[in-house]
């Protein structure tokens, strides 16, 4: 088997792909959920319903206000409790929904059963961004771009290939993996409609070397369909960025402050193409996501099909409670996820994994001076010079931080995992890359 | 939960290699290198390394405690192997009193005097070994002769080094009549007079290896100086093979290899993006022939690292890494 | 022997003068036209370079002063650098009130406890920007010292106890560098009144009441209470956290005794006479634990005597 990958910089860390022999459990209704208005990128979805108001499963809570956000729907049956603060990683309260669990009565348009719908040649392109646009879909790889928006091609543009990002390069999270071992056949169906709406006739399916049982599956239950491919990918962090992976598979390079669609690329999640399957064949709106809860001192690590709004508590409890040398709850996977400072936090769209990190490997090292050793300009996928953006970020020399490309870093933590001196480099970057990106758009208008 | 959850922005994650970790792979990569002069040189490597060292980590420890008024860190490993390079240097045979300035110069000019670990513009342990070669021509210039004088220290039996024989050679006009030029194999092996850490060929390619597969070196700069040197000094040679010398000679003989692999790959002192490595071992290879054949010092290595270390800011500047989506 | 030395001399002489051609030529081609009041306003400004005035520093400050003086103001050379500038360029100088920084959050160390350990890079803005705070309240001070780098003058200080910013008042130049620096708002320039004395919120949480008090012993609840009593309508509530007008504020500090949590300050004045002091209403005041770097002004007749009005004023009502 030939392995393609990327290029420039890249680092490999230990896979730790504990629970990925773990099946999809699906996690047991909590009391409350929290849903949050804001699980997307974009404007925060605007509430439509009232403390009081009784929902159903499936039934939309919060409706998406502008064409770069997303539906919200309700996960459980029960009455809305509250409207207002909900508590999040971050330890700041946002705006939510909570609504008190009674029962579990879903929408009568909701096809529950598990019958495989195949047939997706009735459907018009129109309807299917439509319907994945009312099931408020969005990209589940942790990004939680609105997905109708992504399948809507401008008209200047042509998509000429899908890629479907099954490579799951994080370590420890298994959930995109497991959901393309289970959800192989629905996934292929999800594939075929994405195909269809944004109009192109093949699609990559990249799937990681570190999941030969995917990738020996999806091949195999691919020959049923047209133009799908599954391409084996070596090994690399971070190749599920979406440049890295076209790049890996159709070696094409997105240019600078470019997008995908503008080498002719969509790049969407493995697990987004299920929810639009879903969505589309049996009208289901996304309400629950595959949830990976692992940690090297967790008792069970496991994969969970998890409500959107179920407290994080409940699945740390369902896995032997958190132990006791906890230093680090992470919500995603350990390069990029955020440290969340409380774990009553609920699950969200792009939530992908709960990492618990025992206390001895949650600390950092106390930084050194730097060697200029070289490391992080040879470890940085975007062929940047972290040493230097974060002296110029700490010094607030913005000027010199665009000059050298501070908007082009994807955050992907390469630098800061391979620097000898532990310096905190991407903790400056990100600081001048958000103050430069801010200073670019105030220069246009 | 009677601890707090530590908070930190991403990555949570972080590899094991540390500055110290990659300083002692360095030492272990060196530790062939030392072996072969022990056996060659016996007491005199032994006492003139022992003192290099030490006297390093002894004036970085009081500099940084009494004049930077900072927490010393000599654990990190920097001074250790700058004292150890310094002393790979220098002749086996030469007095420790020596050895202790150079290590003064190493750490507290070209080190400290800049702003410690991570801001010297210039290599150490080079610019002590060059201050030396100037303050003290003669003992810095006085080889012992390899295993003779494995059991004498200061009283060591002397002479010369090939690249002394060879510029000897040239100055009289004729190279190919010099008499008593160590063969390949010697040299090789290490069994000919140089400084203490120089002369074995074969254990300084190992450590280079050692490192490569260790990653804490990349191939270009050593590579490209050694190719740089060959195909230059090579050219040479077939123009005029009266004047000048074989080019296996220069990459064997001399601190060439020393240099290639330990010297000019040095962090700090290195550009930071591969082609940026590229065109300093390129610069360094033709500096060091030119000093080489047309200079008046036999050895050219330890100048052209300095005079390409100057070079390095510019170099860093001019050569950015490729960038991934540049327009083209 | 002579022929070399004529040479030589000759030599260096043919390369003095085509030295000096192109030292002329080039001097003359690249001269740049100045104005020279730019230099001698330049050197009337204290040189910081602080950015106080909004300029990049303090030739931009000077160019523009020669361009036109009005509107523009040195806060660290204050009305006789003003003055002296206008002398040289014949303007008139803006008027402005002296001010100076004041860090409003009270939350040290006891009011309100970690919940959790910050281990990143150690800037107020770097946690601004990951999360909401080691603490449970996102709006206080995140003390790692922004401010004190931002300072040209070494005027803020971080206090090992409180673990809060502080500012040292004497050499405080009102730049605003700090204020522009803190990532969270909290430092404001406030009006300097005689002595320093101020009478602010020390809060700039917008939770709700009870949210913010659970995070926060010290924090201002939005009751409304200091609103209520004043008489110079200068206190507002809004977003539930209260805020002082310093141009309205007349000092009587009747709203400091109304404030449930303490979070409304009072600062460098002299003690209140016992007699006056309802023990009712005299909560223990945070500002007392806070060490001050200037030491709160000596009971002084002469001061006593000039602010007895507004002393009366200050009875509880």
């Amino acid at each position: 088997m030939k392995f393609q990958t990327f290029q420039i910089g890249g680092i490999h860390p230990e896979g730790c792909k504990i629970s990925s022999n773990q099946p999809i459990e699906i996690m047991p209704i909590p009391e409350m959920v929290y849903i949050p208005c804001a699980q997307h990128i974009g404007k925060p979805a605007e509430v439509i319903v009232q403390k009081g108001d009784k929902v159903k499963v499936g039934q939309l809570i919060a409706k998406a206000s502008g064409f770069v956000s997303a539906n919200i729907h309700s996960s459980v049956s029960g009455t809305v409790t509250a409207i207002g603060p909900i508590p999040d990683l971050s330890g700041v309260a946002k705006n939510g929904i909570t609504i008190k669990v009674e029962g579990d009565e879903w929408l009568e348009t909701i096809d529950r059963s598990d019958t495989l719908l195949t047939n997706v040649d009735d459907i018009k392109p129109e309807d299917i961004i439509k319907l994945v646009s009312d099931a408020g879909i969005v990209g589940m790889g942790g990004a939680t771009f609105p997905a109708h928006v992504k399948f809507s091609i401008p008209l200047e543009k042509k998509a000429e290939a899908l890629i479907i990002n099954g490579v799951e390069c994080e370590p420890y999270l298994t959930a995109d993996h497991r959901v393309m071992l289970e959800k192989g056949e629905q996934l292929l169906v999800g594939v075929q409609l994405i195909k269809k709406a944004i109009k192109t006739d093949i699609a990559y399916i990249g799937i990681e070397a570190n999941k030969p049982d995917a990738i020996e599956l999806l091949t195999d239950l691919s020959r049923k369909y047209q133009g799908i491919v599954v391409v084996p990918l070596a090994l690399k962090y971070p190749q599920g960025s979406e440049k890295q992976l076209i790049k890996s598979i159709m070696n094409r390079e997105v240019p600078s402050t470019k997008l995908p669609i503008d080498v002719g690329a969509v790049v969407s999640n493995a697990g987004t193409a299920v929810a639009v399957y879903e969505a589309v064949m049996k009208h289901k709106p996304l309400i629950e996501r595959v949830v990976t809860v692992t940690g090297n001192s967790v008792e069970k690590p496991s994969n969970f099909l998890v409500r959107i709004g179920t407290p994080v508590k409940y699945l740390i409890e369902k896995v032997g409670g958190l132990p006791e040398d906890t230093g680090k709850v992470i919500s995603g996977g350990p390069m990029m996820g955020k440290a969340a400072t409380n774990i009553e936090f609920p699950v969200a769209k792009g939530t992908s994994g709960v990492l618990i990190m025992p206390d001895e490997i949650s600390h950092r090292k106390e930084p050194t001076p730097c060697i200029r050793c070289g490391k992080c300009v040879d470890a940085c996928p975007m062929g940047l010079e972290p040493y230097l953006l974060s002296v110029y970020s700490n010094k607030k020399m913005w000027d010199e931080a665009e000059e050298h490309y501070i908007y082009d870093c994807i955050e992907c933590g390469c630098c800061v995992f391979s620097c000898p001196a532990n310096r905190p480099l991407l903790d400056y970057m990100r600081l001048g890359k958000s103050t430069v990106m801010g200073i670019i758009r105030s220069r246009k208008k | 939960m009677s601890n707090l959850f530590t908070i930190s922005p991403s990555p949570h994650f972080k590899s094991k290699t540390t500055t110290s970790s990659l300083m002692f792979g360095v030492l272990i990569a060196l530790a062939p290198a030392f072996l072969f002069s022990l056996y060659f040189f016996g007491i005199g490597a032994l006492i003139t390394t022992l003192v290099s060292v030490v006297s390093c980590v002894l004036f970085e420890y009081l500099i940084t405690k009494y004049f930077l008024k900072q927490k010393p860190h000599v654990c990190d490993g920097s001074a250790i192997l700058t004292g150890v390079l310094l002393a790979f240097n220098l002749p086996s045979n030469i007095s420790p009193f020596i050895v202790i300035f150079g290590a003064l110069i190493a750490i507290g000019i070209a080190k400290m005097c800049f702003g410690g670990l991570g801001c010297n513009l210039f290599n150490p342990a080079l610019v002590a070994r060059v201050f030396l070669l100037i303050s003290f021509p003669v003992q810095m210039t006085t080889w012992p002769v390899p295993i003779e004088s494995r059991t004498s220290y200061l009283d060591a039996v002397t002479g010369a080094t090939p690249m002394a024989l060879i510029k000897g050679g040239q100055k009289a006009g004729d190279i190919t009549t010099i008499a008593n030029l160590p063969s390949f194999n010697e040299m090789f092996l290490g069994s000919i007079g140089g400084s203490l850490g120089e002369v074995a060929a074969i254990a300084l390619i190992l450590g280079g290896v050692y490192m490569i597969i260790r990653k804490i070196i990349t191939w270009h700069i050593p590579v490209t100086i050694i190719a740089t040197v060959f195909i230059f000094g090579g050219l040479c040679w077939l123009i005029n093979p009266v004047s000048y010398i074989n080019p296996i000679y220069h990459i064997l003989g001399g601190g060439l290899l020393l240099g290639a692999i330990f010297m000019a790959t040095d962090y700090v002192t290195s550009p930071m993006s591969n082609f940026g490595k590229i065109i300093f071992g390129v610069g360094i290879g033709i500096i060091t022939i030119i000093i080489r054949n047309w200079g008046s010092y036999p050895e050219g290595m330890s100048f052209a690292i300095l005079i390409m270390n100057a070079f390095v800011p510019i170099i860093n500047r001019k050569f950015k890494p490729t960038r991934f989506g540049a327009k083209k | 022997m002579d022929n070399v030395i004529a040479i030589s001399i000759a030599v260096l002489c043919v390369v003095a003068i085509l030295a000096a051609i192109i030292l002329y030529l080039v001097a003359k081609k690249f001269k740049v036209e100045e104005d020279p009041r730019i230099d001698q306003v330049t050197e009337l400004l204290p040189g910081a370079n602080c950015g106080g005035c909004g300029f990049a520093g303090c030739r931009n400050f000077a160019e523009s002063c020669v361009k036109s003086l009005e509107g523009k103001f040195c806060n660290v050379g204050g009305p006789d650098v003003m003055n002296k500038i206008a002398e040289i360029l014949g303007g008139q100088v803006s008027a402005a009130t002296p001010k100076v920084a004041v860090v409003r959050c009270a939350g040290s160390l006891d009011c309100r406890p970690k919940i959790n350990n910050f281990e990143g890079a150690q800037s107020c803005a770097v946690v601004a920007s990951t999360y909401g705070g080691e603490t449970g309240c996102s709006f206080g001070c995140i003390g790692l010292g922004d401010c004190v780098e931002a300072c040209s003058f070494g005027g803020v200080s971080i206090n090992p106890i409180t673990g809060l910013a502080q500012i040292n008042e004497s050499v405080c130049t009102a730049c605003g560098a700090c204020v522009k620096a803190c990532p969270k708002g909290i430092i404001e320039l406030r009006n300097k009144a005689n002595k320093y004395r101020k009478v602010y919120v020390s809060c700039v949480n917008k939770d709700k009441g009870a949210v913010a008090k659970k995070a926060c012993s010290s924090a201002c609840i939005g009751c409304g209470k200091c609103a209520k009593v004043c008489t110079f309508e200068a206190i507002t509530v809004e977003n539930n956290v209260a805020y002082i007008d310093f141009n309205k504020c007349k000092m009587c500090r009747k709203c400091v005794e109304q404030c449930p949590t303490g979070a409304i300050k009072e600062e460098n004045f002299p003690p209140r006479k016992p007699k006056e002091e309802n023990p009712a209403l005299n909560m223990p005041s945070q500002a007392d634990k806070i060490p001050q770097n200037n030491n709160p002004e000596p009971t002084n007749i002469e001061v006593l005597d000039k602010n007895s009005e507004q002393l009366n004023n200050s009875k509880p009502m």
